[in-house]
C-alpha cells in the first residue's frame, strides 16, 4: 500500500503537447509509471511516442480508463483543465503549474467541495510511491521504496529531503508536495489523514514553510487524530517579513506566519521538529 | 502587484464609492494648482508602495495652497521604507466622525483542519486595524463573513455587518453599497485584497473612503492588460525590474552571499543552512521550476548583484535539467568574465554532463573561481571557507 498512487494508477496527461508536459512524460516514462493517455484539444488522434492523444478528457477516459490526471501548461489555463478532469470523474488530479490565479482556485475548490475528487496542487511537483507509480517530476533515482511518508509544501525541498533519506538508506511509502500557495487543493491535514490510514506508512515527514496556516492545521490534526510519529522541518527561518518569497508566494505577514511560531505550534502538538534539513534522517532512524 | 492609493481610489470611485475630491501630482506646481482648485485644507499623501506612510512623514496636512506648495517641495523625493515618493496625492481634507475598516480578501484562516480558501468580507469599528491581525483569529470588534464565490457577496451579509459595527440605518445603506462595490472591484479585477481603510463617516453623514489599498494577483494580470499598465516601475529597483521581466523572484536581503535556487522552499532552506554557519544571504533568487539556461544566466547576475563575497547555486532538477543549468552558468561566464567565487550544487537528471561542462569553465576563463559541491551541507561548508577567514568554524 501507499497513498494516492500505486500500480493501479493510470495516468492521463493534460496539456501533453506543452514543453512542461513533454518533460513530465519523459520523467514518468523513465519511472515506469503507467501513462495511458494525453489530452490536447486539436491533437486528438495523434500520438506522443506510444501514448495516444485525445481531444477531450472524457474521450480519453472512455478509451483508456485513466484514473489520475496531471495538469501541465500555463497557470491561466489550469482551472479549466481541473474542472474538465473533475467532470470526467478523475479520482486524483495533480496540478503542476504554480501560477494559477487565486480566484480561479477559489472557484475550483467550490466546485470540488463534497466530491470524491482529490486535487493536489497547484504548484505540486507530483506524487510518487517508489516502485509503484511516479506521477510528476520527482527524478526516479532519488527515491527508494520504504515506510516513510513525505509531505511538503515545496516541491524542490521535498526532493532534497527525499534524496537525503534515500542516501541514508531510508525508503519512502509516498512522497508528495501540495504546493506553497495560499489556496491549494488538499492541505497537510488531509494528507496526514491518508498516511495515518495507510498500512505501508510507519512515520511521516512534514516539510512546512513560512506563511499561511497549513502547519497550524497539521499541528491540530496531529494532536487530535494522529497515532503515527510525525517529524517536521519548517523552512524560511531567515526570511524577512512582508516580502513574497518565490513564485508560490509565501509571505510572513505577521508573527503567526514565521517559521519560529510554526515550529512552536508543531512542537506543542507532539511533532518533533528538526532545526535544519540535514537533521531529519537521524531523527527518523531514532523512531524506527 | 500593489496599486498606488490614487489608482485604487480611481477604481473605487468608478463603482460609485465616495472618495475625497483630489488629484495626483508629479510636481510642486501641480500640487499648488490642485490645492487652489480644491480651495480647502488639503492632505498631501506620498504615493509609495509600502505601509507606515503616516509614521514616516508621508502624510501631511496643509491649510492653503501656499502651504501645500511648501510642504510638497519637502515631500517630493522623500524616502519611506526605501520607496521614493515621486508622486503626491492631493486630497481635500475631510472631517471625521467615525472610522471603520472594510476589506475584501481571501481568507486563508484555518478552520480546524481545513482552510475554507474563500473570499471574505472583513470589517471593524476599530481604527488602526491591520488585516494581518486576522491570522491570530478573529479579534474582538472585528467581524468576518465568508463569501461563497458561486453566489458572491449578498446584501444581507453586508447589512448584518453594518449593524455589528454600530452604524445607523442611513449609514448602513451607504455601507452596503460600498461593500457591494468593493466586492465587484475585487472579483472583477482579480484583487486578493481591496481595502477601504479608514472608511469614515463625515459630519454630513456621508461615508467616504479616505484611503484605499488594492493588491492584484500577479498570476491573473495576463487577463487585465489595463491593470498591468498601472505598474509604477519607479517603485522598483533595476534588479527587481530585471527579475520581474524574466519571471524570476528576487528579494534583496543585505548579506554577502548571493543565493540562486529553484523553488521557494529550497531557496529558503539554502538561506537557513547558510545562517546556521553565521552567513547571511545577500539575496533570494528563485528561478522557478522549469528553469532554462537563459533564465539561470539572469538569475546568476541577480545573485551577484551588489557587493557579494561569493554566490551559492543550489538547484535540484526535475524539469530543470542540470545540463540546462550548467549552460546558463557557462553563459554568465562568457558574458561577464566573473571572478567572484561561485559554489555550485546540482542534483537531478543529467548531473554528470552538467558537472563535466562546469569543470571546463576555469580552463576557458582565467578569472573563474568555480567550485562544485556534492550536497547542500558540502556547498555551505565550501561557501563558509570562502567568505569567513576562519572557514566558518
Amino acid at each position: 500500500m501507499s497513498i494516492l498512487v500505486d500500480q493501479q494508477t493510470r495516468v492521463l496527461v493534460q496539456g501533453i503537447a506543452t514543453a512542461d508536459g513533454l518533460a513530465y512524460v519523459q520523467n514518468m516514462v523513465a519511472a515506469a509509471s503507467t501513462i495511458v493517455a494525453g489530452a490536447a484539444f486539436g491533437l486528438g488522434g495523434t500520438w506522443c511516442g506510444s501514448i495516444p492523444v485525445f481531444d477531450t478528457v472524457k474521450e480519453a477516459v472512455r478509451a483508456t480508463d485513466a484514473n489520475a490526471a496531471v495538469v501541465c501548461g500555463r497557470g491561466g489555463e489550469a482551472a479549466e483543465a481541473i474542472l474538465e478532469a473533475a467532470d470526467a470523474e478523475m479520482a486524483l488530479i495533480v496540478c503542476m503549474p504554480t501560477d494559477v490565479p487565486v480566484h480561479d482556485m477559489v472557484l475550483v475548490k467550490a466546485r470540488l467541495r463534497n466530491t470524491p475528487v482529490c486535487l493536489i496542487g497547484p504548484g505540486s511537483h507530483g506524487v510518487c510511491s517508489p516502485g509503484k507509480s511516479n506521477v510528476g517530476i520527482i527524478p526516479p533515482y532519488m527515491v527508494r521504496p520504504g515506510s516513510v511518508g513525505i509531505v511538503s509544501r515545496s516541491g524542490s525541498l521535498a526532493y532534497e529531503v527525499t534524496w537525503m533519506l534515500t542516501q541514508a538508506g531510508i525508503g519512502q511509502s509516498t512522497i508528495l508536495s501540495i504546493g506553497g500557495g495560499l489556496v491549494v487543493g488538499s492541505g497537510f491535514a488531509e494528507i496526514l489523514a491518508m498516511f495515518e490510514e495507510d498500512p505501508a506508512t510507519e512515520q511521516v515527514v512534514l516539510i512546512g514553510e513560512i506563511g499561511g496556516q497549513q502547519e497550524e492545521m497539521a499541528a491540530r490534526f496531529v494532536a487530535d487524530r494522529m497515532s503515527k510519529p510525525v517529524t517536521a522541518f519548517v523552512t524560511g527561518q531567515t526570511a524577512p517579513p512582508g516580502r513574497q518569497m518565490g513564485h508560490a508566494g509565501p509571505v510572513i505577514e505577521e508573527l503567526a506566519g514565521t517559521a519560529r511560531y510554526k515550529t512552536e505550534v508543531l512542537k506543542q502538538s507532539g511533532v518533533r521538529v528538526a532545526r535544519y534539513a540535514d537533521e531529519l534522517p537521524g531523527l527518523l532512524v531514532e523512531r524506527m | 502587484m500593489r496599486l498606488h492609493e490614487y489608482q485604487a481610489k480611481r477604481i473605487l470611485s468608478q463603482v460609485g464609492i465616495s472618495v475625497p475630491r483630489g488629484q495626483v501630482a508629479t510636481s510642486v506646481s501641480e500640487v499648488r494648482q490642485i490645492a487652489e482648485w480644491l480651495g480647502t485644507r488639503v492632505v498631501l499623501k506620498a504615493q509609495v508602495l509600502t505601509g507606515g506612510r503616516g509614521r514616516g512623514g508621508g502624510i501631511r496636512l496643509a491649510h492653503d495652497a501656499a502651504e501645500a506648495e511648501r510642504i510638497a517641495s519637502q515631500m517630493f523625493g522623500m524616502e519611506v521604507n526605501g520607496y521614493i515618493a515621486s508622486r503626491l496625492l492631493v486630497d481635500e481634507a475631510v472631517d471625521i466622525e467615525q472610522e471603520i475598516y472594510l476589506a475584501i480578501t481571501i481568507n486563508g484562516l484555518g478552520n480546524v483542519y481545513h482552510s475554507p480558501a474563500q473570499p471574505a468580507i472583513v470589517t471593524s469599528s476599530r481604527g488602526g486595524f491591520e488585516i494581518s491581525d486576522l491570522a491570530q483569529g478573529e479579534p474582538e470588534g472585528v467581524y468576518v463573513r465568508e463569501i461563497d464565490p458561486l453566489l458572491g457577496l449578498r446584501e444581507y451579509q453586508a447589512r448584518e455587518l453594518a449593524y455589528e459595527v454600530g452604524l445607523g440605518r442611513e449609514q448602513s445603506r451607504q455601507f452596503v453599497s460600498t461593500a457591494m462595490g468593493l466586492w465587484n472591484v475585487s472579483w472583477g479585477n482579480d484583487a486578493t485584497l481591496v481595502e477601504a481603510n479608514p472608511l469614515v463617516v463625515c459630519p454630513n453623514g456621508e461615508l467616504v473612503s479616505l484611503n484605499a489599498r488594492m493588491t492584484i494577483d500577479d498570476d491573473a494580470l495576463f487577463r487585465h492588460p489595463n491593470l498591468s499598465d498601472l505598474r509604477d516601475e519607479s517603485q522598483e529597483t533595476a534588479a527587481e525590474r530585471l527579475a520581474r521581466r524574466h519571471g524570476i523572484c528576487y528579494v534583496r536581503l543585505g548579506g554577502n552571499v548571493g543565493c540562486l535556487s529553484n523553488g521557494a522552499g529550497l531557496a529558503m532552506a539554502t538561506m537557513d543552512a547558510l545562517r546556521l554557519r553565521g552567513i547571511k544571504a545577500a539575496s533570494f533568487v528563485d528561478v522557478g521550476v522549469g528553469a532554462q539556461a537563459a533564465k539561470v544566466m539572469v538569475g546568476l547576475r541577480l545573485a551577484l548583484n551588489g557587493s557579494v563575497g561569493a554566490a551559492l547555486v543550489n538547484i535540484l532538477g526535475g524539469v530543470a535539467r542540470c545540463d540546462e543549468v550548467a549552460a546558463g552558468i557557462l553563459g554568465a561566464y562568457e558574458e561577464l568574465d566573473l571572478s567572484i567565487p561561485i559554489v555550485v550544487r546540482l542534483e537531478g537528471m543529467h548531473k554528470q554532463a552538467a558537472y563535466a561542462a562546469l569543470a571546463e569553465i576555469p580552463r576557458q576563463h582565467e578569472h573563474a573561481r568555480l567550485y562544485m559541491a556534492e550536497s547542500l551541507a558540502d556547498a555551505v561548508q565550501q561557501v563558509a571557507a570562502l567568505v569567513q577567514p576562519n572557514g566558518g568554524r
